[in-house]
């Protein structure tokens, strides 16, 4: 078991859980992550390992609510629990130790760049973040990232930092010159983007793939993903490959495969929730 | 308390017929997820039991991996002495109530049964499931014998077969043995891999439930290689068995295997087992196809087409590249495939998956094949023919031809030795090129059976247990303690 410490809203539909998971919190490094299962019957989910303080035992999971299964484990309060972390999976992150690296945020993927701006820091590299939401309420990890270096925020409406997308932010940073490598976590039209943007630029280029997975250590096969024209699995081989050469249509399309099937158990998952979100809507923020 | 029963003439024995064990109708099976077999009553497993000519020489206890000594307790058995009959089976094989249900006997014990070769073996697999099953119900009517500690702890490494018995047998000596599990559940391809319809899930929890009873500590969600390495373990364990089994998935290596509805049987079987996606209301999806092909012929996809088939496929479809005799399936599982409707598509092969626009499979290409010259495991080659080209409509193909081994722990343990294909090697006691470091199962064997993982876990403690004593695995006057042979993958 591992009891929930902390938990705060981050934005609309993101919230951070902070738990205790001391193995992992001594051995974690930034780029891997964790799979969780809520419950006795609880799907396992991926999840980056956003942060961990080893001296606490703790690490924070940064968590999108978008089903069921995200739903519940949002709703968890300090003193409950989460059954089983597993953990840390997937390659860490392979680090500059000095020069300058743009790390690009959309939404809750700034989630995953935190960790590595944070260590990039560390090392001596120059960092400068880029991360933007679809308006204010939806940016998420400006602070944490400012302690890194500088921040550049930009929302798609203008309500806050630079109106536009992070591409035309990051398009700035590439004709400026000067940028050793490109760190890229957010959806999947976004990492394409960038990818596609830095190329001509000649920069190198570090996207997280979010894949479906089962076990995250390479059994199921269902994270595969295609990079360089070879079928490679996220949870074993990345999650981080380079943008460069990764087929983002195949991602994208396998990332639908359950669709119809959440939109079914967010409904029924809704309709069993509904006095609940009823009283808690207003304490929560929106609840969607 | 042993009936008083006559004794019979070998003619007497050799008149009764091999009993037929019960099953689900399978047409009624074929939409259920319910045990297929049903088991024997305690009488008609009695009268089975008759039928063992108790030979002075056994052929059975040699073709059996663990060496159970079948006619102990088949006699025992048949003189009504279930609690002795017990005590005999469990002394030899740990996990008896999965290999009395999971074992190709017809290629062991029964296979080499005096009564096969004039007519029916002995039913030894119904009739260890029957023991077994009953000693599960009656755990106070069993021979407990609490070992003496002996102050050494043993690190396993993997929950499935080969890691449960070897915890079984280190624990009955004495040995405090603590069980690392990459899953957040306990057993294996028990558990993820065959369905509840050939082997209950409540049965394989009984078990570990029962060495954890003895003492056996199990940590789950434990990866070795990212939450402990190997060279930590062994720091801190006077010694580690390695059973982590061969789990990767071998794809076809054919077009279109990225399109959705291509599931590796690994995938498509943990969703539906371990993670209970069979039952509606489970959070984890499956997808759920009308028409399903299974690529491949052994165990793993008969259960792969056999779940499609319960999870509402009207096609489910076995396409393998070789004819009926080559199956490397259980006898009794193609048998029961085809009682339930399956269709098999033999002497054909993929050649691509054939997506629609939306990215979905809509069809499997295949090409026919005819068996030529042996090859290396003594089946007819097959080659294709050429100009044979079709295609089988489907929404799901889930590709059940083999698996290979996992780097996740060998890359973090630089000492340990392994093949070019990734295989730990050990020598002939089942220690590797780490001092105190055994492995056994799948991942020294390349992908085999449960019974053969157990025989390497069997005799993996046996070594264990002398190296912790004397420093020296091997037995030590005889010296001929059979090595795990390498078997080679099934194709």
């Amino acid at each position: 078991m591992h009891p929930i410490v902390s938990t705060d809203q981050l934005s609309p539909n993101v919230t951070r859980l902070v738990l205790e998971a001391p193995r992992i919190a001594e051995i974690r490094r930034p780029g891997q992550f964790v799979i969780v299962r809520l419950d006795e019957g609880a799907e396992r989910i991926p999840l980056t390992i956003a942060d961990a303080d080893a001296a606490a035992g703790t690490i924070s999971l940064i968590i999108q609510s978008v089903g069921a299964s995200t739903m519940d484990l949002v709703a968890l309060q300090p003193g409950e629990a989460i059954r089983d972390v597993a953990g840390p999976l997937g390659r860490p992150t392979d680090l500059l130790d000095h020069g300058h690296a743009v790390c690009v945020g959309g939404g809750v993927g700034t989630a995953v760049v935190y960790p590595i701006a944070q260590e990039l820091h560390r090392r001596g590299v120059s960092v400068t973040s880029v991360i933007g939401g679809r308006s204010r309420e939806w940016v998420i990890m400006e602070e944490e990232l400012r302690t890194a270096g500088d921040v550049v925020v930009c929302t798609d409406d203008g309500s806050y930092g630079r109106h536009g997308f992070v591409t035309e932010a990051l398009k700035d940073l590439c004709e400026a010159g000067g940028i050793d490598e490109v760190f890229a976590v957010g959806p999947v039209p976004m990492m394409r983007a960038v990818a596609e943007l830095t190329r001509p630029y000649g920069i190198k280029t570090t996207v997280s793939l979010n894949a479906i997975m089962v076990d995250g250590t390479g059994m199921c096969g269902g994270c595969r993903v295609a990079v360089d024209g070879e079928t490679k699995y996220a949870c074993v081989d990345g999650p981080e490959f380079d943008g460069h050469t990764v087929d983002f249509r195949v991602l994208a399309d396998r990332l639908t495969t359950y669709r119809a099937f959440e939109h079914e158990s967010l409904a029924r998952h809704e309709a069993c929730l509904i006095p609940r979100l009823a009283i808690h809507a207003t304490t929560e923020g929106a609840v969607r | 308390m042993t009936d008083q029963r006559p004794t019979l003439s070998a003619k007497e024995r050799m008149a009764i017929e091999r009993v037929a064990m019960p099953e689900q109708d399978p047409a009624v099976r074929a939409m259920n997820f319910r045990e297929v077999n049903l088991g024997l009553t305690r009488q008609i497993a009695m009268l089975e039991a008759e039928r063992c000519l108790q030979c002075p020489k056994p052929y059975c206890i040699g073709g059996c991996p663990v060496s159970v000594n079948i006619p102990r307790f088949l006699k025992l058995l048949r003189e009504g002495d279930l609690p002795g009959a017990a005590d005999s089976l469990l002394d030899d094989n740990a996990l008896p109530c999965v290999t009395g249900r999971v074992c190709p006997q017809e290629n062991q014990c029964e296979g080499v049964c005096l009564r096969a070769k004039k007519g029916n073996a002995v039913a030894i697999g119904h009739l260890e499931r029957f023991v077994a099953d009953w000693a599960q119900a009656h755990p106070d009517e069993l021979t407990h014998v609490k070992p003496q500690p002996t102050g050494r702890s043993i690190a396993i490494v993997g929950s499935g077969p080969a890691g449960l018995t070897a915890a079984g047998e280190l624990a009955k000596l004495g040995h405090a043995v603590t069980i690392f599990e990459a899953f957040h559940a306990a057993g294996g391809v028990l558990v993820y891999g065959i369905p509840e319809f050939r082997l209950p899930k409540d049965i394989v929890q009984a078990e570990v439930d029962r060495l954890v009873a003895e003492g056996v500590t199990i940590v789950p969600n434990s990866i070795i290689g990212k939450t402990y390495t190997l060279p930590e373990l062994r720091d801190r364990f006077d010694a580690v068995f390695l059973a982590v089994g061969a789990g990767l998935p071998v794809f076809m290596d054919v077009p279109g295997e990225n399109l959705k509805g291509v599931y590796s049987a690994n995938e498509y079987l943990t969703r539906v087992n371990l993670m209970g996606a069979w039952n509606p209301g489970s959070e984890t999806p499956v997808l759920h196809g009308q028409r399903v092909v299974v690529v491949g012929g052994g165990n793993v996809a008969m259960d792969a087409v056999r779940t499609a088939r319960r999870l509402g496929a009207d096609e489910a479809v076995i396409v393998y590249r070789r004819g009926r005799d080559e199956l490397p399936a259980r006898a009794e599982e193609a048998h029961h495939a085809e009682q339930e409707g399956i269709r098999f598509d033999l002497l054909v092969a993929p050649v691509e998956v054939l997506g629609d626009e939306t990215g979905w499979v809509r069809a499997l290409r295949c090409i026919r094949m005819e068996l030529g010259e042996p090859d290396a495991s003594g089946r007819g080659r097959p080659t294709p023919i050429a100009g044979s080209e079709f295609e089988i409509a489907c929404e799901m193909v889930v590709v059940a031809i083999g698996t290979r081994s996992n780097p996740l722990l060998t890359s973090t343990a630089p000492d340990l030795e392994v093949s070019p294909y990734g295989y730990i090697t050990t020598d002939q006691y089942g220690m590797t090129s780490m001092d105190g470091v055994f492995a056994g199962g799948d991942i020294v064997r390349g992908a085999a059976t449960v019974i053969l993982a157990m025989g390497d876990g069997k005799r993996a403690a046996a070594a264990i247990d002398r190296w912790l004593a004397t420093g020296f695995a091997g037995e030590p006057e005889t010296d001929e303690a059979p090595a795990a042979e390498p078997a080679t993958a099934e194709a």
